[in-house]
């Protein structure tokens, strides 16, 4: 066993060139910052070349986008298991199934040497998560060379990640299809609506994402790091009656305090009548995805996280 | 008439409160359906028979704003008295049942108040939306509730449509308007909207007790935004789709006044495209999202000052004398 020693008499680990690259806009057809940028690429994708790379950008779900709709039958960004993905049925199968096994086809398939490097899935959130980054691994050191690349760039604006390695809470996201995938989340913005400023913001990061890509791939080697990352914990529901109908808000003081500390005792959600309900946990959490819309059905109110910092080694390409 | 002689109105003898008008607007939902669990009395005055309603259940059901056709659009008296088939659009149905429950609109039987509850993603603060600019009524509930939550914005916004043309829920009524209240995303409820929202309409039903019993009220002065124009979205000739956003520096400064010059949209090469109206007006339903189908960026409304008088309610006797009044001219006719 190795005595520890420096970081830097460590070989860099070798990760694959990034060849093949997607963004994918409109995974949830009413996030109209990602479904705004890819339109815009689809006709002229002079801001997202990079040499050495292919990227292409792709409206996931054209349908629900039409309809500006988070989705027509099913969720797509939940929707990419392996039950799904290899499901029969062809017509009979709900519309975002039969979409997941194209995107697979197209992308993937999910697992496989043959898939898609990277997909880049963009999101709006009616939280105020500001920019997050989304991970869905703790171990992809080149994800997470890109995470510190990024949030360097975006400096002083803040850009945080979140991590979603929880075994019951992490989903089968459309950019699983990828070897690493990466979500990018902004808001607060209502569905349906673009706002210049989360549109300016989501542009900037994935300029930053896409300029790692072509570092990495001309041979820059990234030094070893480190980065603070918010571990996903549980998931709240709202208070409920017995007919499962909600019966309190997200607290005032909890309301829009994305990432700031919820102790034990703090308030939570406030009933219809004004009382307050305080959160019991036994130590202190960082909330997130609160008062998300589309999660009143998904029995979120908000997801609890942990702060960690992950090392993640030099990665160099192979 | 004499200026300090108050105007005699009619009581309102039954106020309908409607929430779910649009099924993803989600603070009146929620604060229609507490209301209905919870009965409010009052002590002092006579109180109001006061109706719950829920107008839009299916829309709520799918936390959606409408199933096939915008329900606040339904109710001119063109589409309330039209012909209707299998194939009748499913708000049009609602429509009807809602004129039968709470109107007909334009009879004698409809409801004295109609207050209509919606949300917004707009930035516009507690805004009360009528037809008319000389609703003393609507007026004297709106300056009331201002000095009753001086802290809220609160603006009364004036849509100058003839009885004919109306088409919103609250037209039902002899008197009506919309509460709106932002910002607030569709499908989401925030505590603080939520709360403006029941104090809102607490006060409106508070005031309505107090009338009802006979209380004068004192004439004044109310901002009223008469809504003059709608802007749209540049957009791309085939397509229809949307070419820019609304410019940084306009978003969320709803009833801050545009002047020619100032920046209006940001188109997505970041070019600044500016108002080139030739008079200052006051932009409000900025970035409203379920316009954007509708063609409507913002609205803009040009401002003005409304002298409202005193007002009492009618006693008894003196509604039954302009009652035999009406009656009289009626038969002269």
């Amino acid at each position: 066993m190795s005595s520890g020693g420096n970081n830097n008499t460590k070989a860099a680990a070798r990760v694959d060139a990034a060849r093949r690259v997607a963004i994918f806009g409109g995974t949830h057809g009413n996030e109209m910052s990602g479904v705004t940028l890819v339109n815009l690429w689809v006709q002229n994708g002079a801001e997202i070349q990079r040499k050495g790379v292919e990227i292409k950008p792709f409206i996931a779900n054209p349908k629900a986008v039409e309809k500006c709709v988070r989705y027509v039958d099913t969720d797509l960004n939940r929707a990419f298991t392996q039950e799904n993905l290899s499901a029969t049925g062809d017509d009979e199968l709900p519309y975002e199934v039969q979409r997941a096994q194209e995107i697979n086809r197209m992308f993937g398939p999910k697992g496989s040497a043959g898939a898609y490097d990277v997909i880049f899935d963009l999101h709006n959130t009616t939280s105020n998560m500001g920019c997050t980054l989304i991970l869905e691994s703790s171990k992809d050191a080149f994800n997470l060379q890109m995470m510190n690349y990024i949030k360097k760039a975006f400096a002083p604006a803040s850009c945080l990640v979140l991590l979603n390695e929880h075994p019951l809470l992490k989903y089968s996201t459309s950019r699983s299809v990828a070897k690493h995938p990466v979500g990018l989340e902004v808001g607060p913005q209502p569905q349906g609506v673009l706002r210049s400023n989360i549109f300016e913001a989501m542009r900037v990061i994935l300029k930053h994402a896409l300029d790692f890509i072509e570092l990495f791939n001309e041979g820059m080697e990234f030094p070893a790091c480190t980065v603070e990352v918010f571990w996903v914990l549980e998931r709240m529901d709202y208070p409920r009656d017995a007919n499962g109908n909600i019966i309190a808000m997200v607290h005032p003081n909890l309301q829009d305090c994305d990432w700031e500390p919820l102790n034990p005792g703090d308030p939570m959600f406030q009933t219809f009548d004004g009382k307050s309900i305080h959160y019991q946990g036994s130590s202190t959490v960082y909330p997130t995805f609160i008062n998300e819309a589309a999660y009143y059905e998904k029995q979120q109110a908000f997801v609890t996280t942990r702060r960690e910092t992950l090392v993640a080694s030099a990665v160099r390409k192979a | 008439m004499q200026l300090d002689e108050p105007v005699l109105l009619p009581r309102l003898c039954r106020v309908a409160v409607c929430g779910g008008t649009h099924g993803n607007e989600l603070s009146g939902v929620y604060l229609v359906r507490e209301m209905l669990k919870t009965e409010t009395r009052r002590e002092d005055g006579e109180s109001a028979s006061v109706l719950m309603v829920l107008s839009n259940p299916r829309a709520m059901q799918q936390c959606r704003r409408y199933v096939d056709t915008d329900l606040n659009r339904c109710f001119t008296h063109a589409t309330l008295n039209g012909p209707v088939s299998d194939g009748t659009p499913y708000e049009i149905m609602r429509s009807r049942e809602l004129n039968a429950m709470l109107g007909p609109k334009g009879s004698r039987a409809a409801v004295d108040l109609v207050c209509d509850l919606h949300n917004t993603t707009a930035n516009m603060g507690l805004c009360f939306i009528a037809y008319s600019d000389s609703d003393w009524i609507c007026l004297h509930i709106f300056r009331y509730l201002q000095k009753q939550m001086p802290d809220t914005p609160m603006r009364f916004i004036h849509f100058d449509v003839s009885n004919k043309e109306s088409y919103s829920l609250y037209s039902i009524g002899k008197h009506g308007f919309a509460m709106e209240i932002g910002p607030q995303p569709h499908g989401c409820v925030k505590s603080d909207i939520y709360t403006a929202m029941k104090e809102g309409v607490q006060h409106m039903l508070d005031w309505a007790g107090y009338f009802n019993s006979g209380c004068l009220f004192e004439g004044g002065l109310v901002d009223v935004f008469t809504m003059v124009k709608n802007v749209d979205y540049p957009r791309d000739g085939e397509t229809r789709n949307i070419m820019a956003t609304i410019h940084p520096r306009l978003q969320d400064r709803d009833f801050c006044l545009l002047h020619p010059g100032d920046p209006l949209f940001q188109t997505f090469s970041g070019e600044t495209l500016t108002y080139n109206g030739n008079e200052p007006l006051y932009p409000f339903f900025i970035n409203e999202c379920a316009y954007y189908e509708k063609g409507i960026a913002l609205s803009l409304a040009r401002k003005k000052c409304v002298t409202i008088p005193s007002i009492r309610a009618q006693t008894e006797e003196e509604e039954e004398q302009a009652s035999e009044q009406s009656f009289a001219s009626e038969e002269e006719e």
